[in-house]
């Protein structure tokens, strides 16, 4: 018995000392892309849970992400020709977030280390993959760039500084909102518990967002059964054309 | 109010959308024209994506010509058999369209091909439909200037296989209005209109068909082009939004009707002036946005998607 017990000791010292961990939740996990769906706010909220007194030295922060589901994507470049603007250069990025968000109690570069960042992809230039082999384009820090500030202007992509606040080193809370352009799927949803600029725990969970029932229908059907959506946007048209002037000759009569 | 539209993945304002539906079909009740070489630049510029615009807009054209379709059918002004002809060169032609479209998409160059197309073609017909407008508006203050001819032999005439069109009292070469009918297919395809703007100066014209016919044959050959390019779009990059065509044609379908009303106290000669200004306005702005340097230099495409 006391063999045992000096085991489960000698077990748990072993063991790397979790001594603050992160928990949270949030305010909705699904979301429906309704007809008149106009964007959503997304509370995330949570608490470091301790087992020892809190340390006394170094700061503690939060870092809140949301990643939209990542699309492989083509970034265009304009250029003069002939008098007119028209695309003449193309870079192909393997994956950008469709979505992404990253909200923190401060500047990230100042709480948070390049290697953690690194090793977690956290700030929003490590979360966009460009391909490698686009050997051909001369700049493409300049075509990457233009990927975030395109987004960014759309409410795509979001860098909120400051904009969790963490009470007493241990409640935390953030507002995020989703805008109304949302691309379907699973929005990957992680928190990080970080202090002197080393992510000490990592919360991961997901907010589903999925077309309602009608815009889902429609657009499986598009997708999936082409000629039939093709005899549909017909039979539409035929009887809503037809059916309108019937309605007005009747009205007149 | 917002709508989401599934196919563009987009949300747009309701309000907005029956607008843009009604206020066309307004102008296209008033001036008699099919509307949807206006319809599809007023969607681009409310941001639905280009390949979107332009098969949902000749979705939207199939709805405002079918009940004009049977009214020409029970007055009989449709010429058959000129329409077939003219609607075999138009599946031709919406084949030929949709295939240089989808190779466009791919080079990255469709919305320029577009954009292109448009202000070609509209700032074409807007001056001559000033032209026209202006001329008439002269003829009808000074009644005795000298009347252009309209029936006349051209070149036209002088082509082989040649063919019978009873109802429009010709016998000419098959070969025009075969031509004429791919060109407006092709067109209805690249930029989702009907393509009687084009279709009925070439059939007074060109193949000198008494006006009687004229307006009949050509909504019988552009509702069967539209229909059968709304089925290539569909099949072939699904870019046809239902739920978009309905809001457009709801709204297109009132506003004809009281357009068709309005028109009636307007006099023809400033209604055609009016017209010609308004396609001028729009290929001006499609044509300042080519010319204009962008704020933004850069864009997006996503594979498989608009």
């Amino acid at each position: 018995m006391r063999f045992l017990v000096v085991l489960a000791l000698c077990l748990l010292a072993a063991l790397p000392a979790r001594a603050e961990e992160i928990l949270a939740g949030l305010s909705q996990k699904q979301l429906s892309l309704t007809v008149n769906f106009e964007g959503s706010e997304i509370l995330v909220f949570g608490a470091v849970r301790r087992e020892a007194p809190l340390p006394e030295e170094g700061e503690l922060h939060v870092i809140v992400t949301i990643e939209g589901p990542p699309t492989p994507a083509v970034i265009w470049r304009k250029a003069r020709r002939l008098g007119i603007w028209v695309n003449v250069e193309s870079m192909r990025i393997r994956a950008a977030p469709s979505f992404y968000a990253v909200a923190s109690t401060g500047p990230l570069e100042q709480i948070l280390s390049l290697d953690s960042d690194l090793r977690h992809r956290i700030s929003t230039r490590l979360a966009i993959f460009e391909a490698r082999e686009d050997a051909t384009v001369a700049n493409p820090a300049a075509f990457s760039d233009a990927l975030v500030r395109i987004r960014q202007n759309e409410n795509l992509y979001q860098q909120l500084e400051s904009s969790v606040t963490l009470e007493r080193d241990t409640l935390f809370s953030t507002t995020i909102s989703l805008p109304k352009n949302l691309v379907e799927g699973s929005y990957a949803t992680r928190v990080f518990l970080v202090r002197d600029g080393a992510v000490i725990d990592r919360f991961d969970t997901e907010i589903d967002v999925q077309k309602a029932v009608l815009e889902r229908w429609l657009y499986n059907m598009a997708y999936e059964q082409p000629f039939l959506y093709g005899l549909l946007a017909l039979g539409l048209a035929l009887f809503f054309g037809w059916g309108a002037s019937a309605a007005f000759r009747v009205l007149r009569t | 109010m917002q709508v989401y539209l599934p196919i563009a993945e987009i949300s747009v304002n309701a309000f907005l959308l029956l607008g843009v539906g009604g206020g066309v079909g307004l102008l296209s009740g008033m001036f008699g024209v099919g509307g949807g070489f206006l319809i599809t630049p007023l969607l681009f510029f409310i941001g639905v994506p280009p390949p979107v615009a332009v098969a949902t807009g000749v979705n939207q054209v199939v709805a405002s010509s079918i009940s004009g379709v049977l009214a020409h059918l029970q007055r009989k002004t449709v010429d058959l058999r000129m329409g077939t002809v003219l609607l075999a060169g138009g599946l031709v032609g919406s084949a030929i369209g949709i295939w240089l479209f989808n190779v466009m998409s791919t080079l990255g160059q469709i919305d320029l091909l577009v954009q292109l197309s448009y202000v070609v073609f509209l700032g074409a017909i807007g001056l001559m439909m000033l032209q026209e407008g202006v001329r008439a508006l002269r003829r009808a203050r000074n009644p005795t200037a000298p009347k252009r001819k309209l029936h006349t032999h051209n070149w036209v005439h002088n082509l082989p296989m040649k063919m019978k069109f009873r109802s429009s009292g010709l016998y000419i070469s098959v070969f025009p209005p075969l031509l004429v009918g791919m060109a407006v297919g092709v067109l209805a395809a690249i930029m989702g209109v009907g393509g009687g703007f084009i279709m009925v100066p070439a059939m007074i014209y060109l193949l000198g068909m008494p006006t009687k016919v004229v307006v009949g044959t050509s909504l019988f050959q552009i509702m069967f082009v539209a229909a059968f390019t709304t089925m290539m779009h569909a099949v072939t990059n699904n870019s046809v939004d239902v739920m978009l065509a309905l809001f457009l044609i709801v709204g297109g379908v009132i506003g004809a009707q009281v357009g068709a009303r309005m028109g009636l106290k307007l006099r023809p000669e400033m209604l055609r002036i009016l017209l010609a200004l308004l396609v001028l306005a729009v290929c001006g702005k499609i044509a300042f946005d080519l010319l204009w340097q962008p704020s933004e230099l850069y864009s997006i495409s996503i594979p498989g998607r608009f």
